[in-house]
């Protein structure tokens, strides 16, 4: 990738990172819930496939040759919204009204009531399912668009998704891409404690699976192991992405406390005073933003 | 008598009457709706001929999934088809599916919007030598609390292949049940299928009782019917072929000439016809009712006349609660 499409892709993450932080506080005003951490970590790649990779089209978002993005964590949904509002599905100022009344932008996102959502998802485990079935229907159609699903470390816990690792895996699908949020958090605490997946890389493998290894961060990094991911056609791929939890806002970065909790709901340990949370947020992302601007090509 | 105008098997009360168990029907009516519409496609958890998909994977090899023994990996991947222009078929035992899958059938599919139709078999004690763990008892209580789904109950393989048919037609998902145990054809290959319609199958002069039967139970309430008639008791039978949408209208019409109801299901009393029906009545005219059914219970292994005798719903006890609530009205 050049430094000029990098540059361009850093900035709009971080445009995403702040349409998630406004969302997360419309969603403390509206209702006093939202996931952080999740949403934060995740929208390097979210950047990269929804403008960079990903073949779509917002002014004919039912294209049925468009590529599939299932989100199967429903609960980091702030930044597909974002993600969605940014690239033209619908209005950015619509990102307030989440988790709010009779909002489009569902607490866990709903297909059928906004433009982009291919998936009703939230209860975890069973989005690789139906991207199988995406992908198995496209076979049939003769199509060659691709299926991305985007997973979480704490859902491979559930069984279902091991249902589908195992299938996919047998059935040698290709055009499947799952990118997997390695971030080590889940609500009850760091993922490694509460139950380990490790050895993870070995588990898909021995499932039929590639498995790639990136820094889930490092938006050169996502988009070398998407690249890689298309050209092999024998097997599905699984881009293991270690993310940093709550990516560019300091106080938050690394803590699973910011899992299920809006910027701005109360106080806590080590974090600026509730009412100062948004603010703070804001205004490390924007600094981030400046400092990408300014940097020397 | 039998109701002359929906051409039912004429010799439905004979010993020797044809008998088939309606999983037959399923596989018929999934290789008809397969050559007629090349969306259609099936899956499998491991149990594809005895819930008789095999007939569909022969013939169309290319739309049929093998899932192995995975319940919940099968209704979701079937969910992802449904949003890509196929209309796809999943098919278990209820217990399984839309049992062990439930939550992956309420969010990927129902909520979802997704064009699957679930086939539920094995249902009820007429499973039979399986025992509980496999008799679907609580499957209609279990799926008809979701919203925009069609629940189709067909009463012998003949319908049950109508009823097949019917649900590929449909956008919705739908649940359809069948059996394992051949049970009497009740309908020919003329009699109508509509869904979302009951039908009055045997018709009594000046009926007092109207028994709203479902599935094969419906040979047991028309049989039952006829001894009654002889005994000078006269009742309706209907047949309760769907059970979502329930026909409000046919229920409010049927019961307005008898004033008394008695349900027969294999299934739980509760959440099942019974409930469908009493919650419709309760609306506007309640009625005394009498359930048929399985009492708050689990069953056991054996065949399945052991058991309906041992559970109360055979003909000596469907007759019984018809003289009950007939006493109730009076």
């Amino acid at each position: 990738m050049n430094e000029n499409k990098l540059k361009e892709l850093k900035l709009k993450a971080n445009e995403i990172r702040h349409l998630i932080i406004e969302a997360l506080d419309g969603a403390n005003h509206n209702t006093g819930s939202g996931h952080t951490g999740g949403p934060l970590g995740m929208a390097d790649v979210f950047t990269t496939l929804y403008f960079h990779h990903l073949q779509h089209n917002p002014e004919n978002p039912d294209d049925p040759d468009r590529d599939r993005l299932i989100l199967s964590n429903g609960h980091i949904c702030a930044v597909l919204y974002a993600s969605l509002a940014l690239s033209g599905y619908f209005p950015t100022s619509e990102l307030k009204t989440f988790r709010g009344f009779e909002t489009r932008l569902q607490g866990h996102p709903h297909r059928g009531i906004l433009p982009g959502i291919e998936n009703t998802s939230g209860p975890l485990g069973e989005g690789l399912s139906q991207a199988i079935g995406i992908a198995l229907a496209r076979d049939l159609d003769k199509k060659d668009y691709i299926v991305y699903c985007l997973t979480s470390d704490g859902e491979h816990q559930e069984g279902n998704i091991w249902e589908a690792a195992m299938f996919a895996g047998n059935k040698k699908l290709n055009n499947l891409i799952q990118i997997i949020d390695f971030n080590n958090i889940q609500i009850d605490g760091p993922v490694d404690e509460t139950m380990p997946l490790e050895p993870f890389k070995a588990k898909y493998e021995s499932f039929n699976w590639h498995a790639i290894e990136i820094d889930g961060n490092d938006i050169n990094a996502i988009s070398d192991a998407i690249t890689q991911a298309k050209n092999l056609k024998n097997k599905p791929v699984i881009i293991i992405a270690k993310t940093l939890p709550g990516k560019g806002v300091s106080y938050m970065e690394g803590s699973y406390k910011w899992h299920g909790m809006p910027p701005g709901l109360k106080d806590v340990e080590g974090a600026p005073p509730k009412d100062e949370q948004v603010k703070v947020a804001l205004k490390e992302i924007e600094e981030e933003k400046s400092r990408i601007m300014n940097k020397e090509l | 008598m039998l109701n002359p105008n929906l051409n039912l098997n004429t010799k439905l009360f004979d010993t020797d009457v044809e008998k088939k168990p309606t999983r037959a029907g399923f596989g018929t009516g999934l290789v008809a709706l397969g050559k007629e519409d090349p969306n259609v496609v099936a899956l499998s958890a491991d149990l594809t001929e005895s819930t008789q998909v095999h007939l569909f994977a022969e013939k169309f090899p290319e739309r049929f999934f093998q899932v192995g023994v995975a319940e919940q990996n099968m209704a979701a991947i079937a969910a992802g088809l449904g949003v890509t222009g196929k209309t796809a078929f999943i098919s278990s035992y209820a217990t399984f599916s839309p049992g062990k899958n439930w939550e992956t059938i309420r969010t990927t599919i129902v909520y979802n919007k997704s064009n699957v139709k679930i086939a539920g078999h094995h249902s009820g004690i007429m499973t039979g030598p399986d025992g509980a763990t496999h008799q679907a008892t609580e499957d209609i209580a279990t799926t008809r609390c979701w919203p925009d789904i069609e629940i189709y109950v067909p009463c012998d393989a003949i319908e049950a292949e109508k009823a097949t048919i019917a649900s590929g037609k449909t956008k919705n998902p739908v649940y359809l049940r069948y059996s394992r145990d051949k049970t009497p054809l009740i309908t020919t290959s003329k009699t109508p299928f509509t869904p979302g319609r009951m039908q009055e199958f045997w018709q009594g002069n000046n009926p007092q009782v109207t028994i709203f039967a479902m599935g094969y139970m419906v040979y047991y309430a028309l049989v039952a019917a006829s001894e009654l008639e002889k005994e000078g008791v006269n009742v309706q039978v209907i047949n309760a072929s769907t059970i979502k949408p329930i026909d409000i209208e046919g229920i409010l019409n049927f019961t307005r000439q008898t004033g008394a109801v008695v349900t027969v299901e294999d299934h739980q009393i509760t959440g099942g016809l019974g409930s469908a029906i009493a919650e419709t009545l309760a609306r506007t005219t309640p009625l005394p009712i009498s359930f048929i059914g399985l009492q708050d219970t689990f069953a056991e292994t054996g065949t399945p006349a052991q058991l309906l005798k041992k559970y109360k719903m055979d003909v000596p006890a469907i007759k019984n609660a018809v003289r009950e609530v007939v006493r109730r009205k009076n």
